[in-house]
């Protein structure tokens, strides 16, 4: 009897000072956040086969912020980024979003892939918080309207979509052309622009099916592309699967163009397919290199890792700077963010850009790429 | 009639793919009536240390058969290692607990190896180079057949053969056997049980290996993450086939390879999985133990 009374009273202090700690860190909290740092979440897949696309935005934030934070911060006010990994996948970004809510952040850098942007926006809207990607090209992400809290510092798929059916038309003179994609919110909602596009334009769209990511083996679907004898093919989706699909191609004798989006223009797709990524098309975002801005990124980026910068760096840079102007010109609060996004035009890599009613960056597009040699060139 | 063909040859050939999976599975379950879900990062890790070990030969300048062999032998010991190791200490000490301790253990291998080749490695798809030579004549065939195929096809088969051999005809194989049986009555007989478990998993392991070795030079690319897709199938072979029988994992991969092939060849390779994963329902629903499980039979 008497030791069960002890256990109680043990029980009892223990959850009191428990409620105590809490009651301190809230109060913390909110001291934090008006004198505190400015805090940042940066999500992406960090990790995973989609990595790649990921790490470059947080190098890109993280170098801006740092230059920020070592000329005085935003109004005095250091920024502090809060870097979480999604994998890309739309269940754990959910997760991460309430982590980064949960962690007082006062807008987002990312998502990276549309499939997870879709899955996190409404969470974000509901605590009123923006968020700004450097790569989730879906267009409904803008174009429905439902995401007034959506910004993205890259063009939308219908744009990547017009523009390989007109360079398949037009350049390449296709009549006959067989459309794959891997099923996902990407590279689905990619290749049916695409074929919209193609038709439109009137040519004829012989197969239009999806592949499975991560299959073993693609000799089935590529049997079907043989037998709609294509003058190209068009592919929506990412480079693992690009990769496996152009060299099972190739190494069964099959020559045919093959076009792309920017979920392929990535070096990483020429080392893994190798000779087969030879000639291939991918559109992607225009190339920077005669920007100022960009030419000192990629010189502080070389310097500080060791390497050139990879895909969506510098949409990732200019996410980070038009973020950071839009909080210093407007404050953190979620208005202000948005009115400042919207109004101020901000000098970025990409060049001067702000962003229109829907959240899209004006002043932002796509060109055609083609591997030569072994690497990306830009040819239209 | 041609394209036919091409289908039943892309069937076969990941039907054998699954089946070097299947095999390590089905052998597991057979014994210790576990799902070894890590089976698949044996794969991959073999696949891993294949690639290494292919990089180190070609600079030493070895010609590609000598390379394959090369690797393909010294990444089945390495695998096996790992199988023997990962049994003794995720599987043994939970060997008399409930059933589903050794499960959650068997997926948290599964995490632990897939991250620890991630940070030991690379979390990039990274190229794995052709090691198997071309052969002039299959250009001649009317059917279009890589070397590569070919070579997948015709280990399958030795595997296949091997293992039942040394399962009906030696002195181990009596005696895994005799453990799958009853462990208890096996151990009072004299079978040392701990040693046929070790066996059964180096035996697994190897296999995997090979698959993991030929499958990748086959797609020509790796990452920590090709395990968990490959293995999750040829999971679904080894129950399609009656899971813990070894001519029924075979035959349960080939049914499988070849409806994945033909209905992604006829109808839509947009619906590749729901073939997959329907033949396995039909067949399930026919036949609860699989095509060639034996029956439950309850002990009272």
């Amino acid at each position: 009897m008497k030791s069960r009374n002890k256990k109680l009273v043990l029980v009892v202090a223990v959850v009191s000072v428990l409620a105590l700690m809490v009651l301190l860190t809230s109060a913390g909290q909110g001291e934090r956040a008006a004198t505190g740092p400015i805090r940042i979440g940066v999500a992406g897949p960090h990790s995973g086969d989609l990595a790649t696309f990921g790490l470059p935005t947080v190098n890109a934030a993280r170098m801006v912020a740092d230059r920020i934070n070592e000329q005085g911060g935003i109004n005095g006010r250091q920024i502090e980024l809060i870097v979480e990994d999604e994998l890309c996948q739309p269940e754990v970004a959910a997760n991460t979003a309430a982590k980064l809510i949960g962690d007082g952040v006062t807008a987002i850098i990312g998502h990276i892939c549309s499939g997870a942007t879709f899955a996190v926006l409404e969470t974000y809207l509901d605590s009123n918080l923006v968020a700004i990607s450097p790569s989730a090209t879906n267009p409904a992400l803008t174009q429905s309207g439902d995401f007034p809290n959506f910004f993205r510092t890259i063009a939308s798929d219908d744009a990547q979509g017009r523009l390989q059916a007109e360079f398949v038309l037009n350049t390449l003179n296709a009549r006959r052309i067989v459309v794959l994609h891997d099923r996902g919110d990407y590279g689905r909602g990619l290749a049916e622009f695409a074929r919209t596009y193609v038709e439109d334009g009137g040519a004829q769209v012989v197969l239009f099916d999806g592949i499975t990511p991560g299959a073993v083996d693609y000799s089935a679907i590529i049997a079907r592309v043989e037998a709609a004898t294509p003058d190209v093919v068009i592919f929506g989706g990412y480079h693992p699967e690009a990769s496996r699909l152009v060299g099972q191609m190739r190494s069964r004798g099959l020559q045919v163009p093959f076009v792309s989006g920017d979920g392929v223009q990535d070096d990483a797709f020429i080392q893994t397919a190798g000779a087969a990524a030879e000639g291939v098309f991918a559109t992607g975002p225009m190339d920077t290199a005669g920007n100022p801005m960009a030419q000192d990124a990629t010189s502080r980026h070389r310097a500080r890792f060791g390497e050139d910068p990879g895909p969506f760096f510098m949409n990732g840079y200019a996410a980070a700077v038009a973020l950071f102007a839009a909080i210093e010109a407007g404050g953190t609060t979620y208005e202000g963010i948005r009115t400042a996004l919207r109004n101020n035009l901000v000098e970025t890599p990409l060049g001067a850009i702000r962003f229109d009613e829907r959240g899209d960056a004006i002043g932002v597009g796509f060109a055609i790429f083609q591997v030569q040699n072994g690497r990306y060139v830009e040819i239209q | 009639m041609n394209y036919f063909l091409n289908l039943i040859i892309g069937g076969l050939t990941r039907g054998s793919i699954y089946a070097l999976l299947a095999l390590g599975y089905t052998m597991v379950y057979g014994i210790i009536e576990l799902i070894n879900f890590a089976h698949g990062e044996i794969y991959m890790i073999g696949a891993f240390t294949a690639l290494i070990v292919a990089l180190a030969l070609s600079y030493l300048g070895l010609d590609g058969i000598s390379i394959l062999i090369i690797a393909s032998l010294i990444a089945m010991v390495y695998s096996a290692a790992y199988g023997f190791t990962m049994e003794k200490i995720a599987y043994k000490p939970v060997r008399k607990s409930l059933r589903l301790s050794a499960l959650i253990s068997a997926i948290g291998m599964s995490l632990f190896l897939q991250n620890y080749v991630r940070l030991a490695q690379t979390s990039n798809f990274i190229p794995f180079p052709t090691l198997v030579p071309e052969m002039g004549f299959l250009q001649t065939l009317p059917v279009r057949i890589n070397s590569a195929q070919v070579v997948i096809l015709g280990i399958t088969a030795i595997v296949m053969v091997a293992l039942t051999f040394l399962i009906k005809f030696t002195r181990i194989g009596k005696s895994m056997r005799a453990a799958s049986q009853d462990k208890t009555m096996a151990m009072l007989l004299g079978v040392n049980v701990n040693r046929v478990i070790s066996v059964t998993f180096v035996i697994g392991s190897a296999t995997a290996a090979l698959g993991g070795v030929l499958i990748s030079s086959f797609t020509g690319q790796i990452n920590f993450y090709i395990g968990f897709m490959a293995g999750i199938k040829a999971f679904v072979a080894a129950v399609l086939g009656g899971i813990g029988s070894i001519p029924g994992a075979v035959l349960g991969s080939f049914v499988l390879g070849l409806t994945e092939s033909l209905g992604a060849g006829y109808i839509s390779s947009d619906y590749e999985d729901v073939f997959a994963f329907a033949i396995l329902i039909i067949i399930l629903l026919l036949k609860p133990s699989g095509l060639l499980g034996r029956p439950e039979n309850k002990k009272v």
